[in-house]
């Protein structure tokens, strides 16, 4: 134990520990803008500065240790002058048009601004103002961007990825696309970490709002939503909802209040992913394919860009289903314009995902033109949905817990647990043993791939990467690998690569701890909940009446009406995708 | 009143006057990477506040450089702009009355000519092609980089066995280097800024004086993989060393009958005792290096039978033949090629030159070590001759002038043109042609003639040292690529058409320093084990300690002493003394910590492993 006096306080805190650690640890919060615990300490904000008795300079408090006998002041005359002027000068180079920004209330600079009680600049200001894509997933305003490093680092470290780079010398010096790149051109996967972790909105999400509106506006349209699993968990932290209050049906009465026509799950289509991809895995398993190299999973749009831009060669073993949004969007425009007696054309499918990639995804071409246009039309964030709400000036309180609508309302437990890493996993082996045994297994058999990251961005990142051995009864033996994170994710494909490890099935998600950690989720800095989120599907999974995909009533009518059976040849026209049908960069 | 008065500057002139010295610190450590456009901007805008204004090109003209180079950085400019640039800079340099005013204009002509690509890049893209990669600038100019602020926080600590268990990590001599590394870790040091650079090299040597004998790290298990080293020198011996450390067994073949190479037989004793060097190399030969003496590549052995007896060979032969002036009487009685001189000495066969007036031609390190070992001989008058002045000598300035304290006489802008032998055919002097210094080529001061008659010098010992080559006959007999002198390797140091074989060191970059050969040595010890189908790291668990919090106030730098010039030259003792603890604390205390303070904490990223 180290003894210091901080803020004329007398404490004993553990060796090793950073200033601002000793600090927060004996409530006293320092105001930080770049740090990141773990993935950036680097001291580059100089917001959380603190004097130390004896020393003229002051020193920063993210990226220090405690020593013996040292007393600091967290808040002295030249600690507050030094910080606000720090701030003073960041704001200088911000637009700080808050009320036209998406992250104004969320907004880390504004609030340590807000509690400076900076009021006025006494500096020149000028934004940094560089081109940019509108029409990409992912959009980068420089005009807001305060270098802070951690969309850096967070790609460097956390997803392995280097999309991002500081470009330039001197007072020139910025943050960009590394390597003089268009964001186009780079390979980015567009999980949205970087996002996520941006303290400021100089990163955030396309907004395609407004298009939902007009689509909800458009007389002629049907506007059909359906609303991904890991959705459900978060969606209600931006509106003042706490988890067991912000339930799925209240998205659906949100939905249905602003004009959306009919709301469906996207577990529904889950469950439909899982009869397709655990059938075609039996295949391929039984046919000896896995022995060489596994098959993987193909619902995380950003794992099959990553694969597509960093593991070419693997792109064969991607399972050929589409991902639940995807599949979704085909059956909406198929079997339920049938049933309602429209031309598909006429629906505008909507999804509410937790993902930036999703809208990458979702622009992808058609395999196979059963009608015009895309599979789905608008995805929208988890915090597009919200800022839909809000500006419907919908009152979350009031929201009721409405059903889903029929034809494809079901979804069992299984599909919920998409949401999280290794939850793909254990839902397609649930139905795999039913298929091979006849019967069913304990529902948590395989509880076993749940991933376990207790904190993915702590330093105790581990190895992010769990695997199985899972007797599935026959003979049959199934090497199971779960990962998630694209940094774990470049380690485990590269010792499959070496041949150091081999497995036959393995599920990839590219944000840590699965889409409850996603891109597209509400923001919160400084805080990791993909494990709190995951917890909540668990709960879900283990309450849900139906925990096998198998047993999802609407799922098997729709192959008794429409689809004919797992593997038909109308599932693969509409189920199944070719993923080299298109670029992840531009040529 | 007074008809005259006495000027003197005023305060503010003072302060600038400060300025003007930091400024030149600061350029001098300047980070390398920078954009060559912000940065002849900016310097513009220093020559643009030099300007009497008197004349209009560099009045106006400069000011109008500085908004087109400023348009350039912003994006703004067009391709025709800079047509129009190096115009007006040719305008400039032309009708500018004075040096303030055409030298300005002259470095952004050099800069457009020099740079165009740069400014195309901000041109045409709005973006710029330069990147700072060097956040550390020790560890980045240490061709070995090695962890210099680790091992320097270390010494500060008095943590010595610590510190050479680091810089063993990149560097297996840091006995050696703690005397004689050229230490270009220093050149941009940023406690420059502050004051003066940090005395690295001098912090090294402290190190290996006080950590006592320091065992290397366990090998790893052994693979039973064989490889040939062939040639004892630094090169040679550090990949030996690592490549031990990968749990392969090498052999190291050298012709002469002690290891070290030039350390050992070109680098006299006083500056580098060979008891000191032999800590390093038995250092080394404890992780269970075999080795061959009296054996030589072409003679004892060929490439093609060390190929097949071997999994891997590796050539480190180093450059160890001399270069001939290629006058008339060089091959009198009385010349000796300045290796041949010093390989001698350090074979214990002292030359008596008692009484004798010796002569050095060549002005490089190695004729430094020459004249002061001839002066240790009993010479009674030592000479350099060299063709150019001292300032464009290569050799160290401080290896000038401890050779000047030491009485040997500098006769500069002499040109040997004839040795003069006596009857016997033993020489008795060399005539040189008397030389101006002229205009500046390619960054050097060139020579020309007087036009005097030539000078005639007395010696009865003349020894050359203009330079070193390889012995690279068996080696083009071998197929091993050999061009103008030297070994020609891909860059991961090995040959495409003969697996197996790898070169590094001297006889592959031409004669360099001891911490380059080190580097080529990091290199192809990793090659070799990727080749044999390995992938070994070097590493070093060694904590370093955690950046001191301390102010940094201005301190002077602790320089190394040297015994008294008229004591030293009567032996062959080591000259220089090492610091006390205290001066190495305090010189420690200096380190700025780029690892930890400033970019290195981002993009530094300590390597505790290779």
């Amino acid at each position: 134990m180290v003894n210091i006096t901080l803020d004329g306080m007398n404490l004993s805190v553990p060796e090793g520990t950073t200033i601002m650690e000793a600090a927060r640890m004996n409530n006293v919060a320092i105001p930080k803008l770049c740090y990141l615990k773990g993935i950036n300490e680097i001291a580059a904000c100089k917001v959380c500065v603190v004097e130390l008795e004896g020393m003229d300079k002051l020193i920063t408090s993210c990226n220090n240790a405690v020593k013996e006998g040292m007393v600091l002041y967290t808040n002295s005359p030249k600690v507050r002058a030094d910080r606000r002027r720090t701030v003073q000068l960041l704001l200088s180079q911000h637009n700080c048009r808050c009320a036209t920004c998406v992250r104004s209330g969320n907004c880390t600079l504004q609030q340590v601004a807000n509690d400076l009680n900076i009021i006025d600049l006494p500096y020149k200001e000028r934004y940094e103002v560089t081109p940019w894509n509108k029409d990409f997933p992912l959009i980068r305003d420089s005009a807001k961007c305060i270098k802070c490093m951690r969309c850096i680092q967070i790609c460097d470290k956390v997803q392995g990825l280097h999309i991002w780079d500081v470009v330039g010398t001197g007072s020139r010096t910025t943050v960009n696309v590394a390597g003089n790149k268009k964001i186009t051109e780079a390979d980015c996967a567009l999980c949205g970490q970087c996002i996520t972790h941006c303290p400021v909105a100089a990163l955030r999400e396309r907004d395609d709002t407004e298009k939902v509106w007009d689509a909800i506006a458009d007389k002629e349209k049907i506007v059909v939503a359906q609303i991904a699993p890991a959705v459900r968990t978060a969606w209600g932290e931006a509106l003042g909802l706490s988890r067991q209050e912000a339930s799925v049906g209240k998205i659906a009465d949100a939905l249905k209040r602003m004009g959306v026509d009919y709301v469906f799950d996207t577990t529904f289509s889950a469950d439909l992913t899982i009869m397709e991809e655990g059938n075609e895995f039996l295949e391929r398993f039984k046919k000896g394919e896995t022995k060489f190299r596994p098959m993987f999973t193909s619902c995380c749009p950003g794992w099959v860009r990553f694969v597509k831009t960093q593991f070419p060669h693997f792109v064969s073993q991607l399972s050929t289903a589409k991902s639940p949004q995807q599949m979704f969007g085909a059956v909406m425009k198929t079997y339920f314009a049938e049933q309602l007696g429209v031309s598909p054309e006429k629906i505008y499918t909507l999804s509410i995902m937790p993902c930036v990639a999703k809208k990458g995804e979702a622009n992808m071409e058609l395999f196979h033109e059963e009608y015009a246009g895309h599979d789905i039309d608008t995805v929208l964030t988890t915090r597009e949905l919200t800022r839909m709400i809000r500006s419907a000036h919908i009152e979350a309180a009031t929201l009721k817990d409405i059903e889903f609508d029929s034809l494809m309302r079901e979804a069992t437990g299984a599909g919920v647990i998409f949401g999280t890493t290794g939850g793909v996993m254990e839902a397609a082996l649930r139905s795999a043993y039913f298929l091979v045994n006849g019967k069913n297994p304990d529902a948590d058999a395989f509880k076993v791939v749940r991933n376990s990251m207790d904190n993915p961005l702590s330093e105790s990142l581990g190895d992010g990467i769990c695997e199985a051995e899972i007797d599935l009864g026959g003979k049959a033996v199934v090497h199971a690998a779960v990962v998630s994170g694209l940094a774990n994710t470049r380690r485990l494909m590269q010792a499959i690569e070496r041949g150091d490890v081999h497995y036959d099935f393995v599920e990839v998600m590219a944000c840590p701890g699965g889409c409850v950690g996603g891109g597209g989720q509400p923001i919160h800095d400084g805080e990791e909940l993909a494990v709190e989120r995951g917890a909540n599907l668990y709960f879900l999974d283990k309450n849900a009446k139906l925990r096998f995909s198998h047993e999802n009533e609407d799922v098997q009518k729709l192959y008794h009406m429409y689809m004919e059976r797992p593997l038909s040849h109308k599932a693969h026209m509409l189920l199944h995708t070719d993923h080299n049908a298109w670029n992840v960069t531009e040529e | 009143m007074s008809r005259l008065e006495i000027p003197t500057p005023g305060q503010a002139q003072l302060v600038v006057e400060g300025l003007y010295k930091d400024l030149e610190r600061r350029i001098e450590s300047s980070p390398p990477g920078l954009c060559p456009v912000d940065i002849t901007r900016a310097f513009l805008e220093l020559c643009h506040a030099q300007t009497c204004g008197k004349c209009t090109p560099c009045r106006v003209g400069l000011w109008q450089l500085k908004n087109m180079l400023t348009d350039v950085m912003n994006g703004t400019a067009t391709m025709e702009a800079l047509d129009e640039m190096e115009a007006l800079a040719k305008s400039i340099i032309d009708s500018a009355d004075c040096a303030i005013g055409y030298e300005a204009a002259e470095m952004v002509y050099k800069s457009l000519a020099g740079c165009r690509d740069d400014y195309e890049e901000h041109i045409r893209q709005g973006r710029c092609i330069c990147q700072s990669k060097q956040p550390v600038p020790c560890v980045a100019l240490c061709p070995a980089s090695v962890d210099i602020p680790g091992y320097v926080a270390l010494v500060g600590e008095g943590r010595y066995a610590d510190a050479i268990k680091l810089i063993r990590k990149d560097n297996p001599f840091p006995t050696t280097c703690g005397f004689i590394c050229e230490h270009p870790c220093e050149a941009r040091c940023r406690r420059n800024i502050v004051d003066d650079a940090v005395n690295i090299r001098g912090l090294k040597r402290v190190a290996a004086d006080y950590a006592g004998e320091v065992d290397p790290p366990a090998c790893a298990p052994s693979t039973g993989k064989k490889i040939a080293v062939v040639g004892g020198g630094p090169g040679g011996l550090s990949a030996a060393y690592y490549l031990q450390l990968m749990g392969h067994q090498v052999t190291v073949y050298e012709m002469l009958p002690k290891l070290g190479g030039m350390l050992r037989y070109g680098i006299p004793n006083y500056r580098l005792p060979k008891d000191r060097l032999d800590d390093d190399i038995n250092a080394i030969l404890k992780t269970g290096i075999n080795v061959e003496y009296g054996k030589r590549i072409g003679k004892d052995m060929t490439i093609q039978s060390l190929r097949q007896e071997y999994d891997a060979v590796l050539i480190t032969i180093g450059a160890s033949t001399d270069k001939k002036l290629g006058i008339e009487g060089e091959q009198s009685e009385g010349v000796i090629s300045a290796v041949q001189f010093l390989r001698d000495v350090g074979k214990n066969i002292n030359p008596d030159l008692t009484g004798q007036e010796v002569a050095v031609i060549g002005g490089g390190n190695v004729s430094m070590d020459a004249v002061r070992t001839a002066r240790r001989l009993g010479a009674k008058k030592v000479s350099i001759i060299y063709r150019r002045r001292v300032a464009d000598m290569t050799a160290l300035p401080a290896e000038i002038e401890s050779a000047a304290a030491e009485g040997v006489e500098l006769l500069t802008l002499m040109a040997p043109s004839k040795i003069e032998a006596d009857d016997n055919g033993h020489v008795k002097g060399v005539y040189a042609t008397p030389q101006m210094i002229s205009k500046i080529k390619d960054g050097r001061a060139s020579v020309k003639a007087t036009g005097e008659k030539d000078v005639f010098i007395p010696c009865q010992t003349l020894i050359v040292a203009i330079g070193q080559d390889i012995e690279y006959q068996h080696f083009e007999e071998a197929g091993v690529p050999v061009k103008r002198g030297k070994i020609i390797t891909e860059k991961y140091g090995g040959f495409d058409n003969i697996p197996g074989v790898f070169a590094g060191g001297d006889c592959a970059s031409g004669p360099a320093s001891v911490i380059k050969a080190i580097a080529a040595a990091k290199v192809v010890a990793a090659n070799i084990d990727e080749y044999l189908g390995f992938r070994h790291t070097i590493f070093c668990d060694v904590e370093i300690p955690a950046a001191r919090l301390d102010d940094r106030p201005s301190c002077g730098r602790v320089n190394m002493t040297e015994r008294e010039a008229g004591v030293r030259v009567c032996d062959f003792e080591g000259v220089e003394h090492c610091m006390t603890q205290a001066e190495a604390k305090q010189e420690a205390s200096r380190c700025l910590r780029c690892d930890h303070f400033g970019y290195g904490i981002f993009k530094g990223g300590r390597k505790n492993r290779w």
